[in-house]
């Protein structure tokens, strides 16, 4: 039957038809749905890992034991899971296993727009790129018998157009292969030097088969459309070019991006009088060109930052673009913000009171930085405000641990924030942590994490207890506050400043989205009282608005957390 | 046939995703290829949204350019004020008048511009504005906005009813269906 569905779910069911038979992903946008949609078939076993590393790690584990595995992540989360990643190509694997890694060019929910195909090229490991929904349910498939007949884990690379649109798709029944018996084989999967320098010749061999499989592979294609242009492009690009020139120029689309192959590639452009390499971030396809010693142009007429699209394409070959409407107006923008409610605000609005430097971390409450708390002075990547305040405290010769604290959430503390807190115990700065438990992974949509104590199928599961964490670690300070409570969030945030010694604060309140949380009755403005004085406006609730010289609480949005209220020193904010 | 273009624009968390899916289904029904792109993630947070719906005998990209869109179905007046650019010369709008505040108004660092809509259709744009929240909330529900937009883009529509009707059975869920069906009305048939 034919169906829309998006390129993730689309991935998701070609992990169920392939057989797969077990998921470990950590979330982040744009991977996350494939593993949501996997975790919905009853017959594959899915989790959250703590992160991408220990995911990957996982899914190694159950492909030793014999059972087809998939690990999901986006770009800078093959980062974290880079180091197995390395090692694994030189194991090689038992079962199949399948890696999705999800770009994301223009940076729609990304702290960076890194290539990973980088990451296929450096570990050696073969990537295919669907370039739409259907093919990102057959390239699934098609991963696990590469992966399984060339002894190698397979990458699946994703990227937002591709992850995030839906189009038409037919499905399949599953089949699942016979469960493969682990065998004992110490050459192949204990990487100590002696091993490993064996084993890193078969690498090499692998890649030079895997290239040669791909001058033949039907998911390399050439439609021919003319000796005039040729243009070697791949994923979303070849929307985009399709789009534009239709059949009318001769179109080499890889569906294979590592290894590429060089026959198929010269023949292609030696049928063409000019070569052009559609591809969106880096000049990987048009760099391999180039060592070829073809004559090739692509990044002389394309961009290196940002996502393309169909007009982009046809204005860098000098064609025309439909002509637009223009409305001379300033319109101001619309950046995303905290939501109504989030427990997050209380805590940034006290952290700007007390003027703190604050450095801060991947989530939700990045927008922390943004007006007009402006609260947060560095993000870098998941678990660096730990890390880096302890480096920030030690250089700062006893100035900046006075007004300095760290924050991160409940989930990116399970990820990578333990280490940092471990290395501020045991080398003994003078921090200050606050980690923001909201009870969820905000950010990507409410995944669970091991801080909440159920699973990805909602089922209960371990929880982990950050109060007894934070002192088995050393912390003789931990405490807990509720970040709705203003007055508890100032003495706990002066306190532990002015403390000597490493301290944690807890900022606890679940997400306001979260569906268990019952809001409270919206607030409303007693307009004889307000004065106009906008103090209830600093914290920036999307649900204040400033009409006829008085504040304006909109009742659809408020979820009456009462913070506003605890600003007004009139008494103009009252819950009805 | 040549590829169609229906774009919709509104604030993250206004009920897009349900009218793309609506839409999407209603058009494969109808024998369409079609593609919908999404956004997901952080600019879901009170952030301008947009999704693409495009259909026709095959259709490549997955976006919508500008001066492409054939409909822009706008939940938030600014936001169609936003994305007017995209609009095709002979395009069509069809808006929500309901005023959301982006942040920078919040704060006072901008101010909401006036007359939007007058503003909008004296560059010559054909723009149909209504009250969509007005008419939700006589359906039952503020979060039915989704439907009553629905329902005035199939004014605009060569599309029989029953395929709305069917579209809809689909993916609505039954305890919601005849509220949202009510909705739909009530866009379709507002002055």
């Amino acid at each position: 039957m034919k169906q829309l569905m998006l390129g993730n779910k689309a991935a998701a069911r070609g992990l169920y038809e392939a057989g797969c038979c077990f998921v470990s992903s950590y979330p982040g946008t744009p991977s996350t749905e494939i593993t949501e949609e996997a975790a919905k078939y009853d017959e594959i076993y899915c989790e959250w890992a703590p992160n991408e590393k220990v995911a990957l790690e996982a899914a190694f584990g159950a492909s030793l034991a014999g059972r087809r595995s998939f690990c999901g992540m986006k770009h800078v989360g093959l980062n974290v899971a880079a180091d197995p990643l390395f090692t694994m190509s030189y194991t090689g694997v038992n079962a199949g296993l399948v890696i999705a890694v999800a770009d994301d060019a223009g940076m729609h929910s990304s702290q960076n727009e890194q290539d990973s195909r980088h990451h296929a090229i450096a570990a050696k490991v073969p990537m295919l790129e669907p370039s739409n929904a259907a093919e990102s349910l057959a390239f699934a498939k098609l991963a696990y018998e590469l992966s399984e007949e060339f002894d190698t884990p397979v990458f699946l690379k994703m990227c937002t157009r591709v992850a995030h649109s839906q189009s038409v798709v037919e499905t399949s029944e599953r089949v699942v292969p016979e469960k493969k018996a682990y065998e004992k084989n110490i050459p192949k999967y204990v990487m100590t030097p002696a091993n490993a320098i064996r084993r890193h010749p078969m690498v090499e061999e692998r890649m030079k088969k895997l290239a040669l499989w791909a001058e033949t592979a039907p998911i390399n294609r050439v439609e021919k459309g003319g000796d005039e242009l040729g243009i070697i492009t791949s994923s979303t690009c070849y929307q985009y070019v399709k789009e534009v020139f239709g059949d009318s120029v001769s179109v080499l689309k890889l569906g294979m991006i590592n290894p590429l192959p060089e026959k198929l590639i010269r023949d292609f452009a030696a049928s063409v009088k000019r070569l052009v390499v559609v591809e969106e971030l880096d000049p990987i396809i048009e760099n391999y060109c180039k060592t070829l010693g073809l004559t090739v142009e692509g990044k002389n007429l394309f961009p290196v930052t940002g996502e393309f699209s169909q007009n982009l394409v046809a204005r860098a070959f000098g064609l025309e673009t439909p002509e637009t409407w223009k409305l001379d107006e300033n319109i101001p923008p619309r950046p995303p913000a905290m939501c109504s409610g989030c427990p997050h605000r209380g805590m940034f609005f006290t952290l700007k009171k007390n003027k703190c430097t604050v450095l801060g971390d991947i989530g939700c409450y990045s927008l922390g930085a943004a007006p007009p708390l402006g609260a947060i002075e560095m993000t870098l990547c998941m678990g660096a405000s730990l890390s880096a305040i302890h480096g920030f405290n030690k250089a700062g010769e006893g100035e900046n641990e006075k007004h300095t604290v760290a924050v991160i959430g409940d989930s990116t503390f399970m990820h990578s924030g333990m280490t940092g807190l471990a290395n501020i115990a045991y080398n003994q700065s003078n921090s200050v942590v606050i980690i923001l438990d909201n009870s969820i992974t905000g950010m990507t949509g409410h995944q669970q994490n091991p801080t909440t104590g159920y699973n990805i199928k909602g089922d209960p599961a371990g929880k982990i207890d950050l109060e007894a964490l934070c002192k088995a670690m050393g912390f003789e300070r931990v405490r807990v506050v509720d970040p709705y409570d203003l007055a508890a969030c100032d003495a706990a945030v002066k306190e532990e400043l002015a403390a000597d010694g490493p301290s944690v604060i807890i900022s606890r309140r679940p997400c306001a989205l979260l569906k268990y949380v019952k809001h409270k009755a919206p607030l409303v403005v007693d307009t004889d009282k307000c004065v106009g004085c906008k103090s209830c406006m600093q914290i920036g609730c999307p649900s204040i608005s400033f009409k006829d010289g008085k504040a304006h609480v909109d009742a659809t949005l408020c979820v009456g957390c009462g913070v506003c209220s605890q600003l007004c020193k009139f008494g103009a904010l009252t819950q009805q | 046939m040549k590829t169609k273009n229906v774009m919709m624009v509104g604030v993250g968390g206004q009920g897009s995703l349900l009218a793309s899916k609506l839409l999407g289904q209603l058009l494969l029904d109808a024998g369409y290829d079609v593609k919908v792109s999404e956004v997901h993630g952080m600019s879901q947070r009170g952030g301008s949204v947009v999704t693409y719906v495009r259909y026709g005998s095959s259709v490549a990209s997955p976006v919508i350019d500008e001066g492409e869109a054939d409909f822009i179905v706008s939940f938030e007046l600014l936001e169609a004020a936003r994305w007017l650019s995209y609009l095709k010369k002979d395009g069509q709008i069809v808006t929500s008048i309901q005023q959301v505040d982006p942040m920078p108004v919040i704060t006072g660092a901008a101010s909401y511009p006036e007359n939007l809509v007058e503003k909008m259709r004296a560059t010559g744009a054909k723009v149909d504005a209504m009250d969509c929240l007005k008419l939700a909330e006589q359906a039952g529900s503020a979060k039915a906005v989704n439907m009553v937009l629905m329902g005035r883009l199939s004014h605009y529509f060569d599309m029989p009813e029953e395929a709305w009707q069917k579209a809809m059975e689909v993916i609505v869920p039954p305890k919601f269906l005849e509220m949202n069906k009510v909705a739909f009305h009530l866009g379709k048939n507002a002055n």
